[in-house]
């Protein structure tokens, strides 16, 4: 049944509010079941050989000792994990990045793995497996990795998107370009032009629970996977192909997920998992440590940004061009391809063009990090629209509010914006107390805006009703941050019934249709959709029972207020029957009472943020301490404002810790010096103040309730307001993030020198 | 399991004995040997306070405690906060001002919380931050953390009780 998503004005009753979420209790009391906390019985401990080496080939791996020690069930290696990925190529760097096949790409590859009776035995037998490498060049960084003398990964990578390809292997995998009108014709009109070069290091999402999973696998064909990830489904279909599984027989069952960020979108250690325990015929528990999970799971790119902007002095501007290069870790991405498309996605711009180059390093494999890509190019152009402001005179706000995206104009990466908020959002800021607030020495105010395409995708909802009224309702989607409550505030709202009387289940691959991994900010959105448009199926049910129950045609009945109304004056001595007594008849009346959505959910509504930010930069030592922050953001939607806030501040604070601490650091070794929260240090408590929000509501046009997707967008701004702060604290133009004590203090001994 | 040793320990007021090998974690030993999956593993190395628990009322990282420094002492672990079916002033406040998110972080920073209210019932903003900047959220941004702590204590004045 075809349902109409278009966006209906209407007052709400449920959703808005901010009720109690449902996994509270068991959250708080240590109930609640995440990745690590399952177990099996005959349960293995599983673990995994990581190479030492950034680039090396594996001349051989002598597992018999290992084998050989008691409580050692199973040492696998690539070879028990043959490839059937059949020439899909991004399926087969998956396989490679999952287990090193005759070469490692970074260290921290994985190279063999054992199941053992205990995790002392596992420890042990790691230690006995026999790896003989031959070291190759390896390269790290993304500038160096273009060059031609540079250690080349792929010996059969030519770029795409060059004409005339190529003839020689690179470590550029592909060119992008976009953008329209005439750049050059835009700089010949522009009076002022800035031109900076920007670099930002490689951070990773920091999710606090390490990937881990729980993997059977039987000798008939059929496993099951308990794993936390973002996208259970997507886990199956992957694991499924990669172990030659039907996935019908492959049951995976999303834990409680200790965070993702778009970390946990992708397969890591499950396949190995999987392959451990069907080579041991026994249950496997696999959990990375944190030092595999910064080592061996997916950062973001490094990137280094050539931006050039031309303006006039009324702050017209005429003219933007980008050039990005993102490395995407030891296999190919389309990470600067993200890069290009969001870069000057807040703006009209009548002349634009970026150019953006997709590079491998000899890194771990770079996953998706909460609106991928878009933070660094963001901090490379709202750095350089402050320097155009400054150069002609007029304040930040005034001159991104004079060129401002709005309905009708064209994104840089081609489609035509429909109603969207940033213009909303910067005059939200414009008017936001903070903006007038005093600062003191030492302190700097900065704004920066930022945009996140936001997603639909495949979505589908079961939602069944129990003989006493109260619903299940079935969701494909994870819970990565309060969702149970808004699919339930949902429900309600749409039945006409109590929050109270709705449970939101998040279904496992066996009991639900397909999802799309849950990423994109797509969550509320999809599931959201799918839900109103499921509960709308049962209440089509629940008037053809109520007609039955009155012997009148369904034509006659109404949906009010969580009850069936008999209309028309044939039928005014009926009284109203609530869903309650519907359901309780039920059984007389046709049977379970449910309703289902399988949707493609089209049309989300792009996400745009501004950010306000105050820092207070120590002279002496560099270091900055955020005084004062202030996300506005548009939500289209907020079903439950508690939780779109606490999207808001987490995204603030991850952009904060990448602005000002966060970087993977390596050695001339090619090995990675800081993986542990010690040393790669992310935002605590003590860090921060309070972060206010201010949630707008720009309702998106392509859904009942105008959702937008609220997840990512607010990760973006930070770099540049943070950046923009220090620059207005200090004079000082940072253009490598993070911007860092020593960093920072390098930069203030300069202009003292210079 | 070699050179296992029996530990005999109080663990949330209930006598619990486990047997576990000397170089074994407290976390790993509270988690797989007595079941108490609420401690939590975010890092092993004593970085993100997940696996935070009192020995004896000392708040500690129970992954930088030895299983068997345990034996005749007092843990105590997010487990134990509620009271039947009564939650702790804070569980209610973490819940009601939505300063959980994914939740892995929660119960060290609710044990770690504890901690800090029974020495200090009416902690500044800064006492807060700084008492819990031993635990690591990724998701919050820590605003409704705070919150909630401060509205917990609040109400445990109100009460009378620390």
């Amino acid at each position: 049944m075809a349902h109409d998503n278009r966006y209906v004005e209407k007052d709400y009753k449920v959703v808005g509010s901010r009720v109690k979420r449902p996994d509270g209790i068991d959250k708080v009391t240590g109930k609640a079941r995440y990745g690590a906390d399952a177990s099996a019985p005959g349960g293995l401990v599983g673990r995994v050989l990581r190479s030492p080496h950034p680039h090396a080939q594996i001349v051989k791996i002598n597992t018999a000792k290992a084998e050989k020690l008691t409580g050692v069930k199973a040492v696998i290696t690539s070879e028990d994990l043959p490839d059937l990925t059949n020439g899909d190529q991004g399926m087969a760097h998956i396989l490679e990045n999952c287990m090193a096949r005759g070469r490692a790409l970074y260290d921290g590859h994985a190279v063999a793995a054992v199941a053992a009776i205990d995790e002392q035995t596992a420890a042990k037998a790691l230690k006995l497996i026999d790896v003989k490498y031959k070291k190759l060049p390896h390269v790290t960084d993304v500038d160096e990795a273009m060059k031609p003398d540079a250690p080349v990964l792929h010996a059969n990578m030519f770029t795409r998107g060059v004409d005339p390809a190529p003839t020689k292997a690179s470590n550029i995998s592909a060119r992008t370009q976009m953008g329209y009108g005439d750049v050059e014709a835009g700089f010949a009109e522009a009076d002022v032009i800035i031109e900076r070069t920007y670099k930002t290091e490689q951070t990773h999402q920091g999710y606090i629970e390490p990937h881990a999973c729980l993997a059977s696998v039987n000798p008939d064909g059929t496993a099951e996977l308990w794993v936390t990830t973002q996208g259970h489904f997507t886990f199956r279909n992957v694991c499924s192909k990669l172990l030659g599984l039907d996935i019908a027989k492959l049951k995976v069952t999303s834990s409680e997920i200790g965070g993702g960020f778009g970390g946990k979108t992708h397969v890591w250690a499950e396949p190995v998992a999987l392959a451990l325990s069907r080579k041991a015929n026994r249950p496997v528990k696999l959990v990375m440590s944190r030092d595999e999970v910064f080592r061996g799971s997916g950062p973001t790119s490094s990137t280094s940004i050539d931006v050039k902007m031309g303006a006039k002095k009324d702050g017209t501007i005429t003219a933007a061009v980008a050039e990005m290069r993102y490395q995407g870790g030891a296999f190919p991405g389309t990470w600067a391809m993200l890069g290009c498309m969001t870069a000057f996605a807040c703006y009209d711009i009548k002349n634009n063009k970026t150019i953006g180059w997709d590079v491998v390093v000899n890194r771990p494999k770079v996953a998706a990090y909460r609106a991928p890509s878009a933070p660094m190019a963001a901090f490379a152009v709202e750095s350089t629209i402050d320097l155009l402001a400054k150069e002609i005179g007029m304040s930040a706000i005034d001159v991104r509010l004079k060129n401002v995206a709005r309905e009708g104009t064209q994104a840089p990466y081609g489609p035509t914006y429909g109603p969207i908020g940033i213009e909303n959002t910067l005059e939200a800021v414009k008017a936001h107390p903070h903006m007038r607030a005093k600062l003191k020495k030492n302190q700097g105010r900065g704004i920066a805006c930022g945009f996140w395409f936001n997603i639909g995708g495949q979505t589908c909802v079961d939602l069944n009703i129990g003989e006493d009224g109260t619903v299940n309702l079935n969701v494909g989607t994870v819970d990565v941050g309060g969702a149970r409550s808004s699919m339930a505030m949902i429900a309600a709202e749409e039945l006409g019934i109590s929050y109270d009387d709705v449970k939101t289940h998040i279904g496992d691959t066996a009991s639900l249709g397909h999802n799309d991994t849950t990423e994109g900010s797509r969550g509320t959105f999809s599931s959201g959709m799918a839900t109103i448009f499921a509960a709308r199926d049962a209440i089509q049910v629940l008037k053809e029972r109520a007609a039955k129950m009155w012997g009148i045609p369904v034509e006659d009945v109404e949906w009010q207020d969580g009850e069936a109304v008999a209309i028309g004056q044939m039928h005014d001595n009926l009284p109203a029957l609530s869903l309650k007594e519907i359901a309780a008849k039920a059984g007389r009346t046709g049977g379970p009472i449910a309703g289902h959505n399988e949707v493609v959910a089209d049309g989300a509504g792009m996400g745009f943020a501004s950010h306000i930010c105050d820092v207070e930069v120590d002279p002496e030592t560099g270091r900055s301490q955020i005084v004062r922050y202030t996300v506005v953001q548009d939500a289209g939607k907020a079903i439950h404002p508690d939780y779109v806030e606490g999207q808001f501040q987490g995204a603030a604070a991850q952009g904060i810790g990448w602005a000002l601490n966060e970087e993977y650091i390596y050695g001339d070794d090619g090995r990675l010096q800081n993986p542990g929260f010690l040393d790669y240090r992310i935002p605590v408590c003590s860090d921060m103040p309070f972060i206010d929000t201010k949630i707008l509501e720009v309702p998106n046009p392509n859904h009942p309730y105008g959702i937008r997707g609220v997840g990512e967008t607010s990760i973006v701004p930070p770099l540049g307001a943070v950046g923009n702060a220090i620059a207005n604290a200090t004079g000082v133009r940072m253009t490598h993030a993070p911007m860092s004590p020593p960093r920072v203090l390098a930069a203030l001994d300069a202009q003292d020198a210079g | 399991m070699s050179n296992a040793t029996l530990v005999s320990t109080v663990v949330n007021g209930d006598a619990v004995q486990f047997a576990c090998p000397s170089d074994e974690s407290l976390m790993s030993a509270l988690r797989d040997r007595v079941g108490l999956t609420g401690v939590k593993e975010g890092c092993g190395t004593g970085d993100c306070g997940a696996c935070s628990v009192t020995l004896d009322g000392q708040l500690v990282c129970s992954c930088l405690v030895l299983g068997v420094e345990a034996e005749g002492k007092e843990v105590e672990t997010v487990e134990g906060l509620a009271n039947g079916g009564q939650l702790h002033p804070l569980q209610e406040k973490f819940i009601e001002h939505a300063a959980l998110q994914c939740g892995i972080c929660t119960p060290g920073f609710l044990v770690a919380a504890k901690a800090l209210l029974e020495k200090n019932q009416n902690p500044t903003e800064t006492e807060i931050r700084y008492a819990l900047a031993g635990n690591l959220c990724r998701c919050t941004g820590y605003d409704k953390i705070v919150r909630a702590v401060q509205a917990a204590a609040k109400d445990m004045r109100k009460q009378g009780r620390s």
